[in-house]
């Protein structure tokens, strides 16, 4: 049993637009790139050209069909998923080691690989499927947010953001402190109702959904009026109409 | 608690950073590649670079499994078994390339057309087929025709491009986009970054398409058109805007040949333009016949003169009729004529209510100078979706017009042209075929015909291509025809060829039509046991299916091992506000008996001596493709890369051969771009201000401004040949296709996939998905684990009709042929239609795959029901399946039935498995 810190100074995380995002998986190549070489063992790959290849990845994207009540047309919503680094994160709470944990500078959750003993009841108590043991290493990956990214002074200022925000071409991603109003991901989620997701489970996710604008609104009022009644005045009675306008 | 672990968030990233030019599809961005101890360690977008500004796909960022991939072949490679069989000796460098040398080289004498030269994914068109065109041989072209040339050539005979690397929306103005028939798959990064820019402006975004996935799943408003018929629906959007009289008169009247007087008196000249006597087309203007150019003139759109009557009124006849309303087409169309109404309504208020107007004073070619620059913020795209139908040209000319009735071709919001383009059909090339042994062909192999008298045709009216590109059957097939290539050759029409030398080209797969008769054609023998395709040499960096058919293998290095140039005089990397090229460099070597392939093809011109490889002593010109870089000059002063020419690099464009060249490159992110001026942004076919600067920096030798071609004189030539006029004349049998294809205006008719096919009411479309698209080969070990399986996605009706449950398995038939393929739901689809993903499905045994790799268990290909040619027609023959203007593959006009099926144990057919072991890892 491990304990949450009671408050994080910040509380840095990511606003992912559900209107923006075209399910293209940069995020999720990015991810693996990085994290391949960055914080805690290589996501490892097993049966990579197999009959049943399987990896770590710390981000994953799915395509939902979704048919809206109002009897509209089919739509196609997609949907990456990651750690939302809750505030009342049940993977860290679970934790026999103290392995899992959450920062109290910047309330990210990460796991400490030195005292993971890849029990997995961490990712049993994660509601969201966010977590994935490395099979070769023994241990629970997750989402980091990049620490060893975002915070990196061998890296440019512009560079000092997650993997996955810096490589999303469409800018679905955005990176920021929730406890700062004034951030970029505050006031994206204020403007456009930006929701938890399975709020009910009671985990406080930092992370935030902005939801798909609405679609297939349709404004058949304005409909273009015909010049004239090109039936009775023939092609010519249209010309003339037409070229009188210029 | 114990105290929190103390991490460290600064760790060193790499050694060294390098950054060159991604290679995973033809977007070409700019990557960051990191090295630890030498070896590639991590890649990321270059924010610096044009192209992508940072971003990366899901290809780009995976392409450190590119390098370390199993499939990746070893060594020089010689066939020792049966052709297929994957029995190969592994040979040394010289050994392959004295065979290669041996094989190719009689042929110059005795015949250079029984060489046939074909490429795929080729990044290198301007040294491929200039090595070609040197060699003597017609048979050269990369996948264009199996691709979406008829995009390209429609845009090119239309408006002076098309979209992608001609040119792309104004992503900072535009407020309405509408996306027509754009795979999942098409333009990556760009295209993404444009959603991006308009999702945060809140601009609107429209998908027409009949699968809503990718970009379409973002569009604000959904078109579920059924495939085939996007031309029946953009023609009746004109129809409403002609009805309400909602077009750009001024723009058509200045800019298009809307004006121009169509000559109506009988005989060879009917359909052309009217003429003054020093040729140039003439318009009226209050009642007078004056040359179009004049300066101030002012054209009556309406004007007739002795029966002759302007495009304008021909053009606004023909679809202001009733079978263009849309209550006439809407069941065609799949979508509600109110709908189609709808859709009218929102591109004119958009385009005509809400203007943008830029404060920037030009000089039009007339010698008119405006103080504004007016646009209408309506922008395109299109893509494979609406062109790779048998109707497809005509489809895309017609978006065009579409455009251009809106006034927003190359005006503020609308579309931009990205430089060298603009650049119509006129001052392109026109195809060269004439063929003289021992010496180089006439000129380039491709390009624009503007009548009949450039058909690559022998005095006796056969093809001289083994294509049959620019023949009769599809006379402006720009791209030429790389699916037809191995059945024409196996069928010895129009003639035999000795050797097929292919690169990067996965033949006897997924880039054919037909797979399994392909795959025998390649290993079927003549009465005489030998061969009926006797040679084959094969350029690629993995154990494609290809592979196992080459009897030389010439292995490619990938394309972080490799020197490359993104050439302007090829398909650059330009902006619409800059023309731009870039390279690829060694940023790591190969760790293998690899060459680049560019290199080899050098060294194969120079042990050929082939004029432009070797000097008057026949002496190698080039040491590799890098030396060919820096030094080999198309024009005097003006070679592959623009940037930092002359012998102090300073040289923009235009100047000599700098040794530097590639050095300044590297130090500048590896890529180079040339600004054009605020005045000369816009209206660029007619800105005297752009078409100054682009003879200054060489992309033209002089001004070359023109019209919009919204009636195509170059198709009226080849419709009077059809009607009996000319020297040249069309077989009998073909005259009223031709008719038909060529009219000189937009036009839409059936594609031809719907003959004969009352028994196949579904209609079957593939796409490659996002993350593996134009990726060579999806072997790569972390997109294989996102898209490792293709299921057949069929729609709610299809579904519940066949009463079909999670986990069943289809029988699909085709006029060609059956497969049987596991299927999935997927609402989000027009109801007439299946799809799946192209290209998952791989041959047991290929890419280093596992033989129970679900590519090669489940995976499978759609081509299996396409045939390569149609149906017998009126004179016994079997013509291409191919667009009838450009002989694009019409992969798209493909029609199926569905029934529900015993799941077999692996999806059918399944063919033996290919042993690549001993040329790969």
């Amino acid at each position: 049993m491990t304990c949450l810190p009671g408050h994080t100074e910040k509380k840095l995380g990511l606003a992912i637009d559900l209107d923006t995002c075209v399910g293209c998986h940069a995020c999720v190549t990015a991810c693996k790139g990085w994290n391949d070489q960055g914080y805690g063992v290589p996501l490892s790959d097993q049966d990579a050209y197999g009959a049943d290849p399987s990896g770590v990845f710390l981000n994953r994207v799915h395509g939902y069909q979704v048919q809206p009540d109002t009897g509209g047309a089919a739509q196609t919503i997609n949907f990456p998923r990651s750690c939302l680094h809750c505030e009342d994160a049940p993977c860290v709470t679970v934790c026999p080691t103290g392995a899992s944990y959450k920062r109290v500078e910047d309330g990210i959750v990460l796991v400490n690989e030195d005292a993971c003993i890849g029990c997995g009841l961490c990712a049993w108590a994660c509601p969201y499927g966010a977590r994935e043991m490395d099979a070769d290493a023994g241990v629970m990956k997750k989402c980091t947010l990049c620490v060893d990214r975002i915070y990196n002074e061998n890296l440019p200022e512009e560079d000092r953001e997650p993997a996955c925000v810096r490589t999303c071409p469409t800018g679905a991603r955005h990176f920021g402190d929730f406890n700062d109003p004034t951030s970029k991901v505050s006031k994206l989620t204020a403007a456009r109702g930006g929701f938890d997701l399975m709020p009910e489970m009671g985990t406080k996710p930092t992370n935030k959904y902005l939801p798909p604008r609405p679609k297939d609104q349709r404004q058949e009022a304005s409909l273009l009026a015909p010049l004239l009644d090109i039936e009775a005045k023939g092609f010519a009675g249209w010309l003339d109409r037409i070229l009188g306008k210029i | 608690m114990g105290a929190q672990p103390k991490i460290d968030t600064s760790p060193k990233v790499s050694d060294e950073v390098r950054r060159t030019t991604c290679y995973m599809c033809a977007c070409r961005c700019g990557i960051n590649v990191h090295l630890k101890s030498g070896k590639v360690s991590y890649i990321e977008g270059n924010r610096d670079h044009p192209v992508n500004k940072g971003v990366l796909c899901a290809k780009g960022a995976s392409g450190i499994k590119q390098v370390t991939a199993p499939s990746r072949l070893r060594a020089p490679m010689r066939r020792v078994g049966p052709r297929g069989s994957g029995a190969f000796e592994e040979i040394s460098w010289e050994e392959a390339l004295s065979l290669a040398v041996e094989w190719m080289e009689p042929l110059r004498d005795s015949g250079p057309e029984k060489l046939a030269f074909f490429t795929g994914r080729d990044q290198s068109q301007s040294l491929t087929s200039f090595w070609a065109q040197n060699f003597g041989t017609p048979n050269y072209a990369a996948h264009g025709g199996f691709c979406s040339v008829n995009m390209a050539a429609a845009g090119i005979y239309t408006i002076g491009g098309a979209f992608w690397e001609f040119g792309q929306p104004d992503w900072e103005h535009t407020k309405l986009f509408v996306l027509f028939g754009v795979a999942e798959d098409h333009d990556s990064n760009p295209i993404k970054m444009g959603l991006g820019r308009l999702k945060e402006r809140g601009a609107k975004v429209i998908g027409v398409n009949p699968i809503r996935s990718g970009y379409n799943a973002v569009a604000d408003d959904w078109y579920g058109v059924t495939p085939g018929a996007d031309g029946l629906l953009i023609l009746s959007l004109i129809h409403c805007l002609l009805e309400a009289g909602k077009i750009d008169l001024d723009y058509l009247a200045r800019f298009t040949n809307a004006p121009l007087l169509v000559r109506s008196d009988e005989g060879a000249e009917k359909g052309l333009f009217l003429r003054n006597e020093a040729g140039k087309p003439v318009v009226m203007e209050g009642g007078k016949l004056v040359p179009f150019d004049q300066k101030g003139v002012r054209p009556d759109l309406g004007a007739s003169y002795e029966g002759h009557r302007t495009v304008f009124a021909h053009m606004a006849e023909r679809y202001l009729s009733p079978d263009h309303a849309p209550e006439a087409i809407a069941a065609r169309v799949g979508i509600p004529a109110s709908r189609i109404r709808g859709l009218a309504a929102e591109l004119a208020h958009t385009a005509f209510d809400a203007p943008i107007v830029l404060d920037r004073e030009w000089t039009d070619f007339r010698g008119e100078t405006h103080s504004q620059m007016v646009g209408r913020p309506v922008s395109f795209h299109a893509m494979r979706g609406i062109s790779a139908h048998s109707n497809g040209f005509q489809t895309a000319r017609a978006l065009h017009l579409l455009q251009v009735l809106l006034g927003t071709v190359e005006t503020p919001g609308g579309y931009r042209f990205k430089p060298p383009y603009p650049k119509p059909a006129e001052a392109h090339p026109a195809p060269h075929s004439k063929v003289t042994r021992g010496k180089p062909l006439d000129g380039p192999h491709l390009g624009y015909p503007r009548g009949p008298e450039h058909l690559a045709l022998n005095p006796d009216g056969s093809p001289v291509r083994i294509d049959k590109a620019f023949s009769w059957e599809n006379p402006l097939s720009a791209h030429g025809m790389m699916h037809m290539v191995i059945a024409n050759a196996h069928a010895g029409d129009p003639y035999k060829i000795d050797t097929l030398f292919l690169y990067m080209a996965n033949m006897a797969w997924n880039s054919s039509m037909n797979t399994a008769a392909v795959m025998e054609m390649l290993t079927d023998k003549g009465e005489d046991g030998e061969y009926v395709i006797p040679r084959i040499i094969y350029s690629d960096a993995y154990a494609s299916e290809m592979v196992a058919y080459a009897d030389l293998i010439l292995p490619d290095t990938t394309y972080l091992e490799r020197h490359d140039c993104i050439s302007l005089l090829d398909r650059p990397i330009s902006e619409p506000g800059a023309a731009g090229d870039s390279i690829r460099w060694p940023v790591v070597e190969p760790d293998r008996n690899v060459r680049g392939f560019q290199s080899v093809l050098i060294d194969l011109g120079a042990r050929m001596k082939l004029p432009g490889f070797v000097n008057a002593e026949g002496k190698a010109l080039y040491a590799d493709y890098a030396d060919y870089i820096v030094n080999h000059q198309r024009r005097p002063g003006i070679g592959p890369l623009m940037g930092f020419r002359g012998e102090d690099g300073t040289g923009e464009g235009r100047g000599a051969p700098n040794p530097a060249q590639i050095d300044r490159y590297i130090a500048n992110g590896s890529f180079f771009q040339a600004h054009v001026p605020d005045d000369a942004a816009y209206f660029k076919p007619w800105n005297a201000g752009y078409q100054d600067w682009a003879v200054r920096v060489g992309l033209y030798d002089a001004p070359q401004p023109y019209l919009i071609s919204i009636w195509s004189e170059p198709m009226r030539r080849f419709q009077l040949a059809a009607e009996g006029f000319g020297d040249r004349q069309p077989p009998d049998a073909m005259r009223a296709r031709l008719k038909q294809a060529m009219d000189p205006l937009p036009v839409w008719y059936p594609p031809f996939g719907d003959d004969g096919a009352e028994d196949y009411p579904v209609h079957a479309l593939t796409q490659r998905p996002m993350a593996m698209y134009h990726s060579w080969g999806s072997q790569n070990a972390w997109l294989r684990q996102i898209h490792g399986r293709n299921p057949l996605y069929v729609p709610t009706k299809i579904w519940e009709e066949n009463g079909f449950a999670e986990g069943d398995w289809a029988k699909l038939t085709s006029p060609n042929g059956a497969i049987v393929v596991p299927v999935a739901h997927m609402p989000a689809l027009n109801p007439h239609t299946v799809w799946t993903w192209n290209a998952i499905g791989k041959r047991k045994g290929a890419w280093a795959l596992d033989e129970g790799a679900p590519e090669a268990t489940k995976g499978f290909l759609l081509n299996h029901l396409i045939s390569e040619l149609l149906p017998e027609k009126s004179d016994g023959m079997r013509w291409s399946n191919s667009d009838p203007v450009t002989g694009q593959a019409a992969w798209f006009d493909l029609r199926v039935r569905v029934e529900k099926t015993t799941p077999p144990s692996e999806a059918q057919p399944a063919f033996p498995k290919l042993d690549l072991k001993g040329v790969q890892a």
